[in-house]
């Protein structure tokens, strides 16, 4: 299985499996490789049955597009778990102490530990947040922490995704088909539910409600772009699983100093909404006056103590990339801790001597945009042909400050089922990361994408990348 | 000084307007020199929706016109204003002071601005304020105060251009000239105290420059003096649009006409 250059999660070196895959390895050697791949085949009908599909930027004939499903497991061993959990919460922490900060007195740059000018120059921060304290201290309700693995002990944080991070459909989607498709499996193993996240989200929004909201079950709402954003899937299906309203911005509007959605009944009060709408569409009184998008006012009555904003506006200055590689300083600063997890060592172009070693070894490593994502306008050196590196380097010396560099990690692999059996692919993960006024909660699970083509490193769904089901096993 | 200020502002509308939020910013906050003794805000055609402190801690009233075709808005009180010779100083608030260096869409730099600065450039290293009060008294003869030649849409640059504007066009050369100068700068909106005359039609606009060991420091390049106690700061902004004393967003293709009544009295 692993071709002694990159860390197998599912075999030894010598071929044994390592412990969290014993037991699912002898059920696979059980198993006829042709009725798998019937079941793989399977899979996708039960996808596309449910429609959860993908709209996929930048390609105009293929609209919408199936992320592929591969039925073979991403197993993680409940110490293994505990250690990225405690890692995540601590790191989770920081960055909301850093907002709150970042947004009001900014003592850490008072402190010197980060320079003014990654925050002065960066159109991630939000200068209509000064001041704005939301509930419990909370800026980022939902997180999804991006991960790699390279080795037994050793995980990365690759981002950390305060925005709106997407995908938990997908986690969910993915167990539902697995509990369907191979229920023997879940008998034999000990595997944790993932199930509980709508509900978990629903109590996590709802102790993120408002101080002035007095009543016991808050009015939760997700508020969507639209049928024709890329995401749309996940936007009702996570309003239905948690029994909130679907609102798109013309169903909402300011009444009695609160924003309210229309309903049969008249116009509702929401106490906690769920959007996702980017910050500079999200309210056309306030931010971009063009947005069709937004609700006009809602950052007045945000202001003012009468909503909560989930996430709340601003959070992007959190995962910019041009802080990225301050992030084991800030979780020191605020938690006077050193980092649990670690972070990718990051030349930063901006500087003379980085730029000049990026350069140098433009071949090995991986350039990433500032503000970029989703995996577009990056350049994998060790993939990139020598005109791919040759416009990159142009690009880098135009404009060096909008660039940052990382070593190209050796992801650790986990097998997927081909029509010659099992082969190894690389993976990332990204477990859901729930914050509320009371507590941080993270679903035992995530969403792990894998690079389908051979040798590929680039896990992106918009960049061909398909979907594991990620188990976490009980003790 | 104790001023005494009474302002109305009417917005008319051919045909009822459906859906409309108006962002109010006439509400004078005690601080920096200036005591509010009383002061209200009542709303006729609107309803207030909620009142907060801005980013910039500016007291806002959001109000919500729905269904009628007039919006009256009564702003009055009395302040005491302390004569300070212009002298804001570091000021309480949070915001940082590099939100007031980058351009805004008003007060981007053409060539004209550029042109206007340069002679300043090397001054201002040795002498942060006398240099404001210089490139105050150049922007006051390069820019004639004219009324009627600009709109509140205006970019600084045009009104260079021009050379001729009100005070919200001086106060927008003023901030463009002095970020370029690497002072930051920003806008204020408030009330001032005309000698003989008691009925404004408008409401008055000036500019802060943030001189270091000093703060800020006002500058009315359209009177050639420094604020004293005949002024009152009611919002401030990195520009018009963020202490606009009415911001407001509209639905439907109702016309909007203005009348303003202000009253300025000892």
């Amino acid at each position: 299985m692993t071709n002694g250059k990159f860390f197998d999660e599912m075999s030894e070196a010598g071929g044994a499996p390592r412990a969290p895959y014993a037991r699912y390895a002898d059920w696979f050697s059980g198993e006829d490789p042709k009725s798998l791949l019937k079941k793989s085949a399977e899979a996708e009908t039960f996808f596309r049955r449910i429609g959860i599909t993908f709209n996929v930027y930048g390609q105009s004939e293929a609209d919408e597009r199936l992320i592929p499903f591969d039925i073979v497991p991403r197993i993680i061993a409940a110490s293994e778990w505990r250690q990225l959990e405690r890692g995540i919460e601590q790191r989770v922490r920081a960055i909301n102490a850093f907002l709150a900060d970042i947004y009001n007195k900014q003592e850490i740059l008072k402190s010197g530990r980060l320079p003014a000018h990654i925050i002065s120059g960066n159109e991630a921060y939000l200068p209509q947040m000064v001041g704005v304290s939301p509930p419990g201290g909370v800026y980022t309700h939902i997180v999804g922490t991006d991960l790699v693995r390279t080795g037994e002990n050793q995980f990365y944080v690759l981002e950390d995704n305060a925005r709106t991070p997407s995908g938990v459909s997908y986690m969910l989607e993915n167990r539902e088909t697995m509990l369907q498709m191979f229920p023997e499996l879940f008998t034999q193993m000990r595997v944790k539910p993932v199930s509980s996240y709508p509900a978990e989200l629903r109590r996590s929004l709802s102790e993120s409600a408002p101080p002035g909201c007095t009543s016991a079950k808050p009015t939760l709402a997700v508020l969507t772009p639209g049928i024709h954003n890329s995401a749309y899937f996940e936007h009702s299906f996570l309003a239905d699983q948690m029994g909130a309203e679907l609102v798109e911005a013309s169903d909402l509007r300011i009444v009695d100093g609160k924003v309210a959605m229309r309903t049969i009944r008249g116009y509702k009060p929401i106490d906690v909404i769920y959007r996702r709408v980017d910050d500079a569409f999200l309210d056309p009184l306030n931010f971009n006056p063009e947005s069709l998008l937004g609700v006009p006012g809602i950052m007045d009555v945000y202001r003012a103590g009468n909503i909560t904003i989930a996430n709340a506006p601003g959070t992007g200055i959190a995962d910019d990339k041009a802080l990225y590689s301050y992030m084991p300083d800030i979780v020191e600063f605020y938690t006077g801790e050193k980092a649990i997890l670690q972070n990718v060592p990051t030349w930063r172009c901006s500087e003379e001597d980085s730029l000049k070693y990026v350069l140098d070894h433009l071949a090995e490593l991986v350039v990433k945009e500032v503000h970029g994502s989703g995996g577009y306008g990056m350049l994998v050196g060790p993939a990139a042909s020598k005109k791919e590196l040759a416009e990159f380097e142009a690009k880098l010396r135009a404009r060096p400050g909008n660039y940052i560099a990382q070593p190209t990690l050796a992801l650790s692999t986990v097998p997927i089922m081909t029509q010659k059996g099992l082969a190894p692919r690389h993976v990332d993960l990204r477990p859901f990361v729930l914050v509320s006024p009371k507590k941080i909660h993270i679903t035992a699970g995530g969403l792990t994408r894998v690079a389908l083509k051979e040798g590929s490193l680039v896990v992106n769904s918009s960049q061909g990348g398909g979907t594991k089901d990620t188990w976490v096993l009980g003790d | 000084m104790r001023l005494k200020i009474s302002h109305k502002t009417t917005y008319t509308y051919d045909k009822p307007v459906y859906y409309a939020l108006q962002q109010i910013r006439l509400t004078p906050r005690t601080a920096d020199g200036q005591k509010v003794l009383n002061w209200t805000s009542t709303f006729t055609g609107g309803e207030r929706q909620v009142s907060f402190e801005d980013q910039f801690r500016n007291p806002v009233d959001l109000v919500l016109m729905a269904g009628t075709e007039k919006l009256e808005i009564v702003s009055e009180g009395e302040v005491e204003v302390e004569d300070r010779n212009g002298v804001v100083g570091m000021g309480k608030g949070l915001m940082p002071l590099w939100v007031f260096m980058p351009k805004t869409a008003a007060t981007s730099p053409g060539p004209q601005l550029r042109k206007l600065v340069k002679p300043f450039e090397k001054q201002v290293a040795e002498d942060q304020l006398a240099t404001m009060h210089r490139l105050s008294e150049a922007i006051g003869e390069a820019v004639e105060y004219t009324v009627g030649a600009t709109t509140s849409a205006t970019t600084a640059e045009e009104a260079v251009v021009a050379g001729k504007g009100v005070c919200q066009d001086h106060a927008h050369v003023m901030i463009t000239a002095a970020r370029l100068l690497g002072r930051p700068a920003r806008y204020v909106s408030g009330y001032l105290l005309m000698e003989g005359v008691t009925e404004q039609d408008a409401t008055h606009a000036w500019c802060e420059i943030f001189i270091e060991r000093l703060g800020w420091v006002g500058f009315d390049v359209s009177n050639a003096v420094c604020p004293d106690d005949r002024y009152v700061r009611v919002a401030v902004g990195r520009d018009y649009a963020d202490a606009a004393p009415v911001h407001g967003l509209r639905q439907g293709d109702a016309q909007e006409e203005l009348c303003v009544s202000l009253q300025v009295q000892q």
